[in-house]
């Protein structure tokens, strides 16, 4: 059986992240498998800007952003193996892949990074009642088409949702010289990043339709019309408020779902908030050797924290696997060379251990679990609110004690929000404690 | 000239044209659309039903309990899914328990054996996601399910295999008879000269037997919607569920379908416009709250699409199967609603039986019993999987991520006879698109598959034929398709 100290599960900007990492930490093989022809995952469909302003200090487009970190990984010396599927993450991190060239294969690997991204909402999720005509996709299909295939799905369109990649498939579509009619919101807020509704809808004049939904679609081959109406509170539509687009296409922006059916197979716990793992503070899930990032964790907004993220994931698998970099010492060496799941969960229960939540509006948190001994200098947490917050503070209690209190202008679930703790606000913390992350008024 | 022109290829047709591919004899399908199983044979139930339900002594009866034995063999020999999972009939209310046994008696007087009531810890332990206010319920253990689609798809496979010709855009739209007794059938433009005609055109038959017979009949399309559950739902129910008709109206059934999915439905609303398949807020709803009736909540974030099929009603209460009045060797086989698809075979084969007879025709020597599928990948054991990637690299290469179809699988069905030629082709005979992402990652790689494999341009590619292109155009930098054999855009060439 082939081996590798480090593989890791989709080659788009987190896998790439996470096998560059796990090359600085010391990982000698790394493997990343990718199921597509080329790596760089959705990025590369993303011809737009606004990529790694974080990151590296200026606005790149998707494909531009990939390519440095594509570059970067070959240059670490990590493997990108292409049109390669995994359909399985066994016991003792066996995974079994195949392709073209090698057929079906088995690998063993000291280590897993899952990094499969998400996929997005389709109609028959949303119960959108009518007709089942060709014309209606998902943003990022038509944006497939559009960017990479050179083909229109429609020229005249409405968008159901305010998703970001409906709002950049709105400007994308009218450039393309598209009549983009209306984009419709099912939520009383819309769940993009403020910055593609004024550069996507507000410029092109595009109007954004709050608490309307599609409730009906019409046309038997090829979509002609949609039907819109405004909801109420319980988002049932109200009578009398409908409006019709007549509209060859419909595209959809309606939410994104991580891709976990590999992590569910593998018998990891998964966050029914997110879809994604459970984590810790080093990205592991439930099952030690195990790490996952990106948007198979939680959906990301931008693509410099999915780097951040994917980044420590690496770093943790590689140290997981037993490997040390030549000359770094600041990598902990507490979990040493632990390659077997009793002795890693033995590890694990002797630990302090810190359990993360939400309270007050904050759904859920990454990661969901700090082992205050080992972890790094500072942690990230990210979360997501469920309403939108003006005016408040956030903050956060180590069981009682309010540790952090910071004022925040604007929370919005469109947005990911992040706090961060140091090891040193923790060092308290011996036995099991609570970390609480909580919205308050004053 | 042909001996029989069968118009409709849906499974009704299919299994005719199959059937009569076993008499020495010339034979076509005459089919609207641009493929086969377009109709009510690809939105039903997909159950193949144990027979207790119809009227003793009803064709329905008859043919269904024919049809139901005939499966094993059938699919045996097409290569076609095929399970007997059983039905339960479940009670939630004692002062019901009397239809039930009636249930049970006209199963026995329909000549099905097996059935017996069961109650209380037996039902729960063989079922324990029946809802808690199930009392008792009927079991039918021959009932079954099967792949609509496939099973279509083989009959049509076979027919075609044993010389049927199969001619496809080819709408009836004048049937004449002539003073020697033929019949003139124009559709798509060309005039088919037959001595008998089959009529099997679903929810339209009630318009082609009307333009032959003296003794007009009516077919009411009713319409059914459907919601269908993720596969991760595998194993909700094993059995096929039905439920007692209530005040309320006719329950809905709850099944697992031969891939693993669960499906519910479906309702029960006749319509009046013979297309009009789409969905309604209040029908979804009907299914969302009768499936509760039967089992405990499915997770409604599980639904992976709702759909609507039409049912070919016809006024008798019964199929019309027969020579239409005033039109010697015109045979209908019309108003094929459930259990239709369960009687599909046994259809057939009264067909041939009659027809045989009618025309005088001989039984073949020769003939081609078997028709292999395409190798659905995803299900092959590990060794199989290596040996197909060997002999194929194009099976290493997964298209469609969640039902994990390969590009090997899909080049097969567009390549094999009666090829696809549209997306839900593709997705017909192999499931790809028919998934948890409903072909948001796999619809450009299918469509580019389609293109290099039959040359249609790739924005003339069609959804399901006719209007229904999947894009309107290109972009405006990309005027000409650009060749994908080396990948360079047409502008590059300078």
């Amino acid at each position: 059986m082939k081996r590798c100290d480090v593989a890791v599960i989709g080659g788009g900007p987190a896998g790439l992240a996470a096998a560059i990492s796990a090359r600085q930490a010391g990982a000698k093989e790394v493997l990343v498998l990718e199921r597509s022809s080329e790596p760089g995952g959705i990025l590369m469909q993303c011809i737009h800007n606004g990529f790694g302003l974080h990151t590296f200090g200026e606005e790149l487009t998707g494909p531009e952003y990939a390519d440095r970190f594509v570059r970067k990984a070959e240059a670490s010396g990590a493997q990108i193996m292409t049109g390669t599927m995994v359909l399985d993450v066994g016991d003792n991190h066996v995974i079994t892949a195949m392709n073209e060239k090698d057929g079906l294969f088995q690998l063993q690997a000291g280590a897993v990074v899952l990094a499969m991204g998400c996929r997005e909402r389709p109609r028959g999720a949303l119960n959108i009642p009518g007709t089942r005509p060709s014309g209606i996709y998902t943003a990022g299909t038509a944006q497939r088409m559009i960017n990479i295939e050179g083909l229109m799905p429609g020229k005249k369109a409405v968008i159901l949702g305010s998703g970001d990649i409906g709002l950049i498939m709105a400007r994308r579509m009218t450039l393309e010289g598209a009549n983009v009619q209306a984009v419709v919101e099912l939520m009383p807020y819309s769940t993009g990043l403020r910055r593609n509704i004024v550069q996507c809808l507000d410029d092109f004049g595009i109007p954004l339709l709050l608490s309307h939904t599609v409730i009906r679609t019409e046309g038997r081959e090829r979509l002609e019309a949609v039907t819109v109406a405004e909801v109420d509170a319980q988002r049932k539509p109200i009578p009398g408020t409908e409006i019709r687009y007549a509209c060859d296409c419909l595209l959809l922006s309606c939410g994104l779902i991580p891709e976990n059916e590999l992590t569910r197979k593998a018998g990891a716990a998964v966050n029914p908030v997110t879809g994604g793992p459970v984590v810790d503070d080093t990205f592991e899930t439930s099952i030690p050797g195990i790490f996952s990032c990106g948007n198979v964790l939680h959906v990301h907004d931008l693509v410099d924290y999915v780097s951040e993220e994917a980044g420590i994931a690496g770093r943790h698998a590689a140290v997981y696997a037993g490997c040390h970099p030549a000359e770094d010492v600041h990598i902990r060496q507490t979990e040493g060379s632990l390659n077997d799941r009793d002795a890693a969960e033995r590890e694990r229960r002797g630990r302090s251990r810190i359990t993360l939540s939400g309270e007050n509006g904050v759904r859920y948190t990454v990661p969901a679990t700090i082992y205050p001994e080992t972890m790094d200098e500072k942690v990230t947490i990210r979360f997501r609110v469920g309403a939108v917050y003006r005016d408040v503070w956030l903050s956060l209690y180590l069981d009682r004690e309010r540790i952090v209190h910071q004022k925040k202008r604007i929370l919005t679930p469109g947005e990911m929000c992040q706090v961060s703790v140091t090891r040193e606000q923790l060092s308290k913390a011996k036995g099991q404690h609570q970390l609480t992350v909580r919205i308050e008024r004053e | 000239m042909y001996d029989a022109v069968i118009i409709g290829a849906g499974v009704t047709g299919a299994a005719a044209a199959w059937a009569l591919s076993r008499l020495c004899a010339n034979i076509c399908v005459l089919e609207r659309t641009e493929d086969v199983c377009t109709g009510t044979s690809k939105a039903n139930s997909a159950i193949i039903h144990g027979g207790f339900d119809p009227a003793v002594g009803s064709l329905m009866a008859k043919l269904n309990v024919r049809g139901n034995e005939m499966m094993d063999s059938l699919c045996e020999d097409l290569d076609v899914p095929f399970q007997r999972n059983g039905a339960l009939v479940v009670c939630t209310d004692e002062a019901k328990m009397g239809e039930l046994e009636a249930l049970l008696a006209r199963g026995i007087a329909n000549g099905v054996s097996g059935f017996r009531i069961v109650r209380g810890e037996e039902l729960f332990r063989m079922e324990p996601n029946l809802s808690e206010n199930v009392t008792a319920a009927l079991r039918a253990p021959t009932s079954g399910i099967v792949c609509p689609f496939e099973l279509t798809l083989a009959l049509a496979e076979n027919a075609c295999q044993n010389g049927v010709d199969f001619h496809f855009h080819a709408e009836v739209t004048d049937i004449r008879r002539d003073e020697k007794g033929l019949y003139h059938v124009k559709a798509g433009g060309t005039e088919y000269v037959t001595r008998a005609v089959i009529n099997a055109a679903g929810v339209y038959a009630d318009e082609i037997h009307n333009m032959v017979s003296t003794q007009k009949i009516r077919i009411r399309p009713r319409r059914g919607e459907y919601c269908l559950y993720d596969r991760a739902l595998q194993g909700y129910v094993r059995h096929t569920i039905f439920q007692l008709p209530t005040e309320k109206g006719k329950g809905v059934l709850v099944t697992p379908t031969v891939h693993g999915n669960i499906l519910a439905g479906p309702t029960s609303d006749f319509i009046s416009d013979k297309e009009d398949t789409a969905t309604t807020a209040e029908g979804i709803a009907e299914v969302l709250e009768k499936e509760n009736l039967s089992v405990k909540p499915l997770p409604g974030g599980r639904i992976i699409t709702s759909f609507a099929g039409l049912r070919a009603h016809g006024e008798t209460g019964d199929f019309i199967i027969g020579e239409a009045e005033g039109a010697p060797l015109f045979y209908d086989l019309a108003g094929i609603e459930s259990p239709g698809l369960s009687s599909a075979p046994a259809i057939g084969e009264m067909t041939a039986a009659w027809a045989e007879k009618a025309l005088g025709l001989q039984k073949k020597d020769h003939v081609i019993e078997k028709r292999t599928g395409i190798p659905h990948f995803a299900e092959l054991p590990i060794e199989e999987k290596q040996k197909l990637i060997a002999k194929n690299p194009l099976y290493g290469q997964i298209v469609c991520r969640c039902e994990m179809v390969t590009e090997g699988e899909i080049v097969d069905a567009i390549r094999r006879p009666l090829g696809a030629r549209s997306l839900d082709g593709v997705k017909r005979r192999t499931r790809a698109g028919m998934g948890r992402c409903q072909s948001g990652f796999c619809l450009p790689r299918v469509c580019e598959i389609l293109h290099r494999e039959t040359g249609i341009p790739q924005d003339m590619i069609t959804k399901c034929g006719g209007n229904s292109r999947v894009v309107v155009g290109y972009t405006k930098g990309e005027k000409e398709p650009r060749d994908r054999e080396d990948g360079r855009h047409p502008h590059e060439e300078m």
